[in-house]
């Protein structure tokens, strides 16, 4: 029953009283130990489910997360389709693929804007976060809400998409790939960029896999996995694209395996408006029979796995959900400890905690005196970032 | 297939076997061969530890151990049952770190004791949280 | 309202406290810093410490540990303070107030001066709410 999704508080405004979300050790510059501290965001989502009908649960899930708000609703809904053995119709197949990509989309320019604000580049948070607001629009044309769009359902989709909406959709996409090229070769010239990312806070590939990290900070350390392709759900194994892998695990191959998944899910939008049939929407669910059931999408985050138990009533009995970030964060503990405090902010940003924990770290210096808060770790990162400048002429 | 090379390495530890959907597999074992059964999984078919569930059934306490073997795209569950009055079981911890922080969230959440891990400490729930008072477990209720 | 709140509603500086969200408000609430929306150009600001803050956001459906950390945060926060619960989850605790872990609506424990419903409510309307706010300012 737990909810999985860590860090509650916005990149600015922890309860900083005490904030110990994260205690970073350090000696001098150092980080030597980090501690974790969760469960401020708990909400009981299990422990509700299991007080609510089998379609309620797609609306209360919906809002375990929302940056990966649809991802939840998907696997649960697999889970039970899984459970019942049916097929749903074709169209509700592509709708539920458009909305996920889309979902990816905005995710990761989400966290690229958020990563750019942590090094101290203000100017890719306001561009990334200017780019995702058609992506938005997308949404809202769609399901009629920017985010929480509620467009899952047992048995397919609830809502339709209209003929009109493949054009609008086509032509934000087609617009969507020149700003992420400009990203792509903006990251790639910069010096100061690659100073800050490559060779710091690396995942090696053996600790990836004993941690089982998913997503791509799984494949940004070697690790080639990918549910959309390992276990394809709607139909993933019958559009054409890459899955993204990088070697080194420092948070500069997180960023680019980010930014070429973010080209793969513009295709694979555009391929689903070229195959989308028409149709029916929904296949009819009326009871749920007794039996277990498991549902798994690729989430931007990684693999996020719903398990539902059923005795035959309208209730689930049992309710597991692993959100991504849940296996992700434990990372931390090998990635930040290592590298200098002035990495920190952008090291535990680089696993996209459903939303940037950072600004909830505390770092306790090995005499016990003094205690930086998340925004200090900002700062801190950010004057290196300027160091840096000065250093390259910049 | 790897579903072969597991029940012949297997063999008589497996007290059930169910194939629920065609990428779906459960199988039942001791508790006593958790580990063994475990390292199979990890080291020698490199599957991967998705997550553990626990289940407060009537008579027992249920885990099942969703293994992802990702070459295959199917998902290896291992269920064992442990008894209600004394729910504990070997802890994964030994082989990897996956199963750290959701091991430490089924011990609060429903009392399940894991052998040789070294912090069951509380994950998500505050520190000041009742003792003996397990949310998950089907007796809970909010005062 | 004395000429103290009056002053204050010129030039808003605005903290936000996430209480246990699941982040879609304080993402709604960043949002209304970039490009589209810009409440800067009204002298809006994000700030990030509770002691220069003149408003509160707050999102959240008031998690159990995190609200022990924020009563002493709102204690830190020089008076007057106005206090904004910006989405239903702090309004009413939403769909989570069966929960074990879900503590009281916002205003059983801190008075609120603005409620912006909505699951996330829009940028827009997280706008109007600071408007109202102002005008309720202006208008005592």
């Amino acid at each position: 029953m737990s909810k999985r999704k860590i860090v509650p508080i916005g990149p600015y405004h922890p309860l900083q009283e005490e904030p110990e979300f994260f205690k970073l050790i350090v000696e001098g510059e150092r980080v030597v130990d980090l501690e974790v501290d969760i469960g401020y965001n708990h909400r009981g989502i299990e422990k509700l489910a299991e007080a609510k009908h089998w379609d309620q649960i797609t609306f209360l899930v919906e809002r375990i997360c929302g940056i990966c708000s649809t991802s939840h609703p998907f696997a649960y809904c697999l889970a039970v389709e899984d459970l019942l053995k049916i097929d749903i119709p074709e169209r509700a197949h592509y709708i539920r693929m458009i909305i996920d990509e889309l979902q990816r989309l905005h995710s990761h320019l989400l966290w690229l804007g958020l990563a750019g604000h942590f090094i101290g580049y203000n100017t890719i948070w306001m561009w990334a976060w200017k780019a995702r607001e058609p992506i938005l629009d997308m949404f809202e044309l769609i399901s009629g809400n920017r985010q929480n769009y509620a467009m899952m359902k047992i048995g397919g989709v609830r809502r339709d998409m209209k003929k009109e909406d493949y054009q609008v959709l086509r032509k934000t996409i087609k617009e969507l790939y020149p700003t992420l090229q400009l990203f792509q070769k903006a990251i790639e010239d910069d010096p100061v960029i690659q100073t800050r990312t490559k060779g710091v806070g690396i995942l090696k590939k053996e600790d990836a896999l004993s941690i089982a990290v998913v997503g791509p900070t799984a494949r940004a350390s070697g690790v080639n996995i990918d549910v959309r392709r390992d276990d394809p759900y709607a139909f993933y194994d019958k559009l054409h694209w890459s899955v993204i892998t990088c070697r080194e695990g420092d948070i500069y191959a997180k960023v680019i395996v980010r930014i070429l998944e973010m080209f793969e899910s513009c295709s694979l939008i555009e391929q689903c408006l070229d195959k989308i049939p028409d149709g029916a929407i929904e296949a009819e669910v009326r009871d749920i029979p007794p039996g277990e059931g498991i549902g798994r999408v690729e989430a931007p985050r990684g693999e996020c796995i719903h398990y539902i138990r059923s005795d035959g009533t309208n209730r689930p009995i049992r309710h597991k959900i692993r959100a991504p970030s849940f296996v992700n964060v434990a990372s931390n503990l090998v990635t930040v400890p290592g590298y200098t405090i002035s990495d920190a902010a952008i090291t535990l940003a680089a696993v996209d905690p459903c939303y940037c924990c950072t600004e909830r770290s505390a770092v306790f210096l090995k005499t016990g005196e003094k205690i930086l808060t998340g925004d200090d770790l900002i700062k801190l990162s950010i004057q290196k970032t300027e160091n840096l400048k000065k250093d390259y002429g910049l | 297939m790897i579903k072969d090379e597991v029940k012949n390495a297997l063999k008589e530890t497996i007290k059930e076997w169910e194939t629920k959907s065609p990428k779906r597999i459960y199988l039942t074992i001791d508790k006593k061969h958790l580990l063994q059964t475990a390292k199979l999984f990890f080291s020698d078919l490199s599957m991967r530890l998705s997550t553990i569930t626990g289940i407060d059934n009537e008579q027992n306490f249920e885990l099942i151990y969703h293994f992802s073997c990702d070459k295959s795209g199917e998902i290896f569950n291992i269920r064992v049952f442990l008894e209600k009055n004394n729910p504990e079981i070997d802890s994964l911890t030994k082989l990897f770190r996956a199963s750290d922080w959701v091991e430490r969230e089924i011990n609060e959440m429903l009392g399940v004791r894991f052998i040789g891990h070294p912090n069951l400490t509380h994950l998500l729930l505050d520190n000041d949280w009742p003792k003996d008072s397990y949310p998950l477990r089907k007796d809970y209720t909010n005062e | 309202m004395g000429l103290k709140e009056k002053i204050l509603t010129k030039s808003l500086w605005v903290f936000h406290a996430s209480i246990g969200s699941c982040n879609n408000c304080d993402i709604e609430i960043l949002d209304c810093i970039t490009p589209r929306f810009d409440i800067e150009r009204f002298g809006i600001q994000l700030i990030g410490s509770i002691r220069h803050a003149d408003a509160i956001l707050v999102t959240g459906s008031l998690n159990r540990k995190a609200l022990k950390r924020f009563k002493k945060v709102y204690a830190q926060a020089p008076k007057p303070c106005f206090v904004i619960a910006v989405g239903t989850c702090p309004c009413s605790r939403h769909m989570f107030k069966d929960s074990y872990n879900t503590v009281a609506a916002l205003d059983e424990v801190i008075p609120v001066d603005v409620y912006i419903p909505g699951c996330p409510p829009k940028p827009e309307a997280m706008i109007t709410g600071i408007v109202k706010l102002i005008d309720k300012i202006n208008r005592r």
